[in-house]
């Protein structure tokens, strides 16, 4: 049997924020990219982004947060990620993210952040070239 | 990972292992056919239960209220929810999951969106695969929920015991009517958003297609109302569903239906593998190429050839 | 207006009659007005005489129906606009200190951002909350966090617009509590709290109930608004997010007209008389880039608010015709890229929001692409409006563009377009059915999409962002962090207020709540006696979820 590989996503809105223009935006530019993309709606946990990244079994997670509130709820997925032994998927943010957090947040295991402005096209080529099949 | 690594963990209840043998499923990865003959044996425990029906009528919410229903008398749930792919891309927005938050810590429930990656019939083809697995997991009930809006998309019927056929009160042009293709799987029929004007109505429209039927049934479609929102009627929906089981275990049929639908698993699978097997050894061939090219001349002609290929492929195989 | 006698007729009219009115009560800033060349300036143009005949009703005259051209009949040479600020971080401390800060500024009126618990209904100590407190906006917990936002601020001298929706009558009742402290009778208080449920779910997504129960609350406030704070707007009826969501100026004032209708209908069906809320319905719109399209979307939305009020609702009032509203420069235009650019952006919004009529207005500052603004960035926005008010000469005369043959073409457009959406919600069953559906969040989401695709392609400039770009730019303009202490302090605060008060009380008060909250009593009797006893927001909102349950969200991909 041939194998045929298709790229899954979770795009999940931690936080109270209901910010999700840039979150639904990218979800459709990945479904374009033919990726399949999970949209979580708004008001995810970090245990609830985990849960469902396990059983959807996806290979990325992309997070937006415009509220300021990512310092305390990126690193918390990541983790849980690592309580559940999960080690393989790519773990990328965005939204209103100041320069001076980023180091931080990289420390603590997102892959990449990518803020406003940031074309198209730059997240979908990164995920294909980071994500692990 | 191959496959056969995850059934011990499939079989022990691993939530992770069962996420992972669905994905190796869907990517037809070439170890997934021995782990569903690993499993195979422990399958036949679950009562599949099939959601279909127009977009915007409500099902996953439906799904989420019989999903709490069937929780309270602890029983543990497997979703499935088909979405379907662009045409284009290959790529699926899968948005069912947003429907169902409620149960999305509790343990006992499990949910999957799944994109048809192209295949037709309203599943994709590895669905029923994935519910097999759901059920050798040990889930009780595994429902199965996607788009029908036509005859095309009546697939479900092959995967699930019991099919409901949702709709809503019309409310304008935007909301199809139940296609003909689609009345005929239905074993309940459930008219939802009870508080949407005309709700009556369309139960009188369903029934008078059902009286229209001449087939000779024991089991008539019965057709529920049902809020969605407020929960209203959806303990009487369980209870039908409890009950259309009931009826296939009392009258036989749910043997008869095993049998069919084994007989027609093993046919499929045997077409799929033959066929494949067949152009594995033709294609790219050049004396295969050359045969097209007679054909496009008019040199030769597709039905002849194709005789004498198949009949040179058995021989082969005998040789 | 068809002869030119006609309309001579009715220019007297209004000269002598609204506008006279008017100067009665409120004289102009100046005697006479002139360009900065000395050319005089009159308060009003219309066609030279021989174009007369081609003035057309659609157009009236100012403070007229259809209020195409402005609603005051004198406008900005009778006062300016409220130049409004939305602020607020932190805990109520810091934020009052800031309000302060932007009075001593010459701002003239306040207006609150509250942080996402508060705007959800979560206690700051709640879990859910974590990491949200004092981020957006500030965190106000219970009657004391209100008091100490207002300390120094006498309640009788200032307007105070509050961003607030899900809980908006539980903040509202505190505010009158606030007055009832300092003795100011709440039929003194002014302002506006923004209660516009209808677009959270269409757009802003600080919803926690479903449409129905929300609309009850909504219709309570209304009511109780309409009997006992006579200056009060309980309803900013806004398109501001729905075109930071994505959508076009089409969507914008469809959508925004469409809820304004379905909240003027709820309230008629709870046995209201629409004349006695509808003058105090206000409207919250964005400024966008495209500076003579938006001047017409004003226009436009007037004009169609005037007609739907006074023929399909029936309105007698003419003050229930009017629409006025509030304008906020577009956020979603500002760039993290060259971020200076964006005072530049700011200014022609703002120039656009004024030309087309605004009641009030918030200017962006430059780095809120970034960040929350600091104390600077907040200066120039604010400055961007006084050198607009004092220096652009574009406020001597009303409605300046009107009679462009671009400006009034794009007005009659808009309209028209705008009215092909009222059409096809009506078919779906109305506004309610349409948000549950998720008919407004896809039709924006597929407009944000397509604008970005745009933007991605290079059909779109966007100024140092796609193109201009600085090689190797540096995001590095000065970021106001919000203390990480802050959420600690705060929780702290809460726990320390629960203990202290009546807590036999604030249980039967609850309990009271919940009974009315079921029945069909108006609730805010009820809240604001909670709210008094020092119940919380978390509290309150949770007695209603308990009642009403939480709205879950459609599909909308």
């Amino acid at each position: 049997m041939s194998s045929s590989k298709k790229i899954r996503v979770l795009v999940a809105k931690p936080g109270l924020d209901g910010h999700d223009r840039g979150a639904k935006i990218v979800a459709r530019a990945l479904r374009d990219a033919g990726m399949e993309v999970i949209y979580t709606g708004l008001r995810q946990t970090p245990e609830m982004i985990v849960e469902a990244a396990i059983s959807e079994d996806v290979n990325v997670i992309g997070m937006s947060i415009l509220s300021g509130a990512h310092n305390a709820l990126f690193p918390k997925v990541i983790d849980l990620l690592k309580a559940e032994g999960v080690d393989n998927i790519l773990v990328i943010g965005g939204g209103i993210i100041p320069q001076d957090d980023v180091p931080a947040l990289k420390a603590a295991g997102i892959a990449e952040v990518f803020g406003p402005g940031t074309p198209l096209a730059e997240i979908v080529g990164y995920i294909e070239s980071n994500v692990k099949l | 990972m191959p496959a056969t690594k995850l059934v011990k963990g499939v079989l022990k209840g691993n939530r992770r292992d069962l996420a992972r043998l669905i994905t190796l499923i869907e990517n037809e990865h070439s170890s997934a056919a021995t782990a569903l003959s690993m499993l195979y044996k422990h399958t036949g425990n679950a009562h599949i239960v099939g959601v279909t029906g127009p977009p915007g009528s409500g099902k996953s919410t439906l799904v989420t209220r019989i999903t709490a229903k069937y929780r309270k008398r602890s029983k543990t749930i497997g979703i499935v929810c088909v979405d379907p792919s662009s045409p284009f891309t290959g790529g699926a927005l899968l948005g069912d999951r947003i429907r169902m938050q409620e149960h999305s810590l509790d343990k006992d429930v499990y949910v999957r969106s799944m994109s048809t990656r192209g295949h037709l019939g309203g599943l994709a083809r590895a669905t029923s695969d994935a519910v097999r697995v759901m059920d050798a997991f040990g889930k009780d009930i595994v429902i199965v929920e996607t788009v029908g809006a036509g005859q095309s998309e009546v697939q479900v019927v092959e995967v699930a015991h019991t099919v409901i056929v949702v709709d809503v009160p019309g409310a304008g042009d935007d909301i199809q009517a139940i296609k003909a293709g689609i009345m005929e799987i239905a074993d309940i029929f459930v008219v939802n958003k009870a508080d949407y004007p005309g709700a009556d109505k369309k139960v009188t429209e369903i029934n008078a297609m059902l009286d229209l039927d001449s087939r000779e049934r024991s089991w008539r479609p019965p057709v529920l109302v049902t809020n969605a929102l407020t929960g209203d009627g959806i303990p009487e929906l369980v209870d039908m569903i409890g009950k259309h089981m009931s009826y296939l275990q009392e009258t036989g049929l749910l043997k008869q239906k095993g049998l069919q639908r084994s007989r027609d698993e093993l046919e499929q699978i045997m077409e799929y593998k033959l066929t494949k097997e067949l152009f594995t050894r033709l294609r790219g061939t050049p004396e295969y190429e050359q045969a097209i090219k007679k054909i496009a001349g008019r040199n030769d002609d597709p039905y002849s050839v194709a005789e004498r290929l198949i009949a040179e492929f058995l021989t082969s195989v005998r040789g | 207006m068809g002869s030119e006698k006609g309309l001579r007729k009715i220019i007297k009219e209004w000269e002598e009659g609204p506008v006279a009115k008017t100067l009665a009560k409120f004289p102009e800033r100046k005697e006479q007005f002139e360009t900065l060349s000395g050319i005089p300036v009159d308060r009003l143009y219309s066609p030279s005489e021989k174009a007369l005949k081609d003035y057309g009703p659609e157009l009236g005259f100012p403070g007229m129906f259809p209020f195409t051209r402005g609603v005051q009949p004198t406008m900005y040479r009778g006062r300016f606009w409220t130049m409004r600020q939305y602020s607020g971080f932190a805990t109520a401390k810091e934020t009052n200190e800031r309000f302060k800060f932007l009075l001593d500024q010459g701002q003239t009126g306040l207006s609150i951002a509250f942080d996402l618990p508060t705007q959800i209904g979560y206690d700051s100590d709640n879990p859910l909350a974590q990491g949200e407190v004092g981020k957006v906006g500030v965190a106000i917990d219970s009657l004391a966090d209100m008091e100490l936002l207002f300390d120094g601020i006498p309640l009788d001298k200032v307007s105070t617009s509050m961003t607030i929706n899900a809980p908006a009558a539980i903040l509202l009742a505190m505010y009158i509590a606030v007055g009832e402290k300092q003795g100011v009778p709440m039929n003194k208080l002014r302002g506006t709290i923004q209660n516009d449920i209808l677009k959270e779910y269409v757009a802003r997504g600080t919803w926690v109930f479903g449409p129905n129960p929300s609309m009850r609350i909504t219709t309570d406030i209304m009511e109780y608004c309409a009997k006992n704070l006579p200056l009060w707007n309980p309803l900013s009826i806004s398109g501001y997010h729905i075109r930071e969501a994505g959508s076009t100026a089409i969507q914008e004032i469809a959508f925004t007209l469409l809820n304004g209708m379905a909240y003027v209908q709820a309230g008629v069906d709870s046995g209201l008389d629409v004349d006695s809320f509808a003058p105090r319905l206000s409207f919250f719109f964005s400024a966008h880039n495209d500076i003579l399209e938006e001047v017409a979307k004003f226009r436009a939305a007037r004009r169609m608010w005037a007609r739907l009020m006074r023929e399909r609702i029936g309105a007698k009032d003419p003050r229930s015709w009017k629409l006025r509203f509030h304008t906020q420069t577009a956020g979603c235009s500002l760039t993290a890229q060259q971020p200076v650019n964006n005072v530049v952006r700011v200014a022609y919004q703002a120039l656009a929001a004024i030309l087309g009529g605004t009641q009030s207005l918030h200017t962006n500052s430059m780095d809120e692409a970034l960040c929350l603004p600091t104390e600077d960035a907040v200066r120039v926005a604010l400055r961007t409006q006084q050198i607009l008010a004092h220096e652009s000469g574009i406020v001597n005369t009303i409605d300046p563009l009107g009679g462009s043959y671009y400006v009034e073409s794009l007005t009659n457009q808009l309209e028209e377009k705008a009215y092909k959406y009222f059409d096809q919600v009506e078919s779906m069953g109305g506004v309610i059915r349409a948000i549950e559906k998720g008919f407004f969040q896809r039709e924006i989401a597929e407009s944000a999409y397509k604008y970005q695709l745009e933007i991605d392609a290079e059909q779109r400039t966007v100024v140092g962002v796609n193109d201009f770009i600085i090689e190797g730019e540096e995001l590095k303009l000065p970021v106001l962090q919000v203390d990480k202490e802050i959420e600690c302090h705060q929780v702290e605060r809460v726990k320390l207020g629960r203990r202290k008060r009546d807590n036999k009380k604030v249980l039967e008060y609850l309990d009271d709540l919940r009974k009315v909250s079921k029945g069909t009593e108006n609730v805010m009797p009820s809240v604001l006696k909670a709210v008094r006893a020092h119940a919380t927001v978390g509290e309150i909102m949770h007695v209603w979820r308990e009642v009403y349950g939480e709205w879950n969200q459609p599909k909308v991909l």
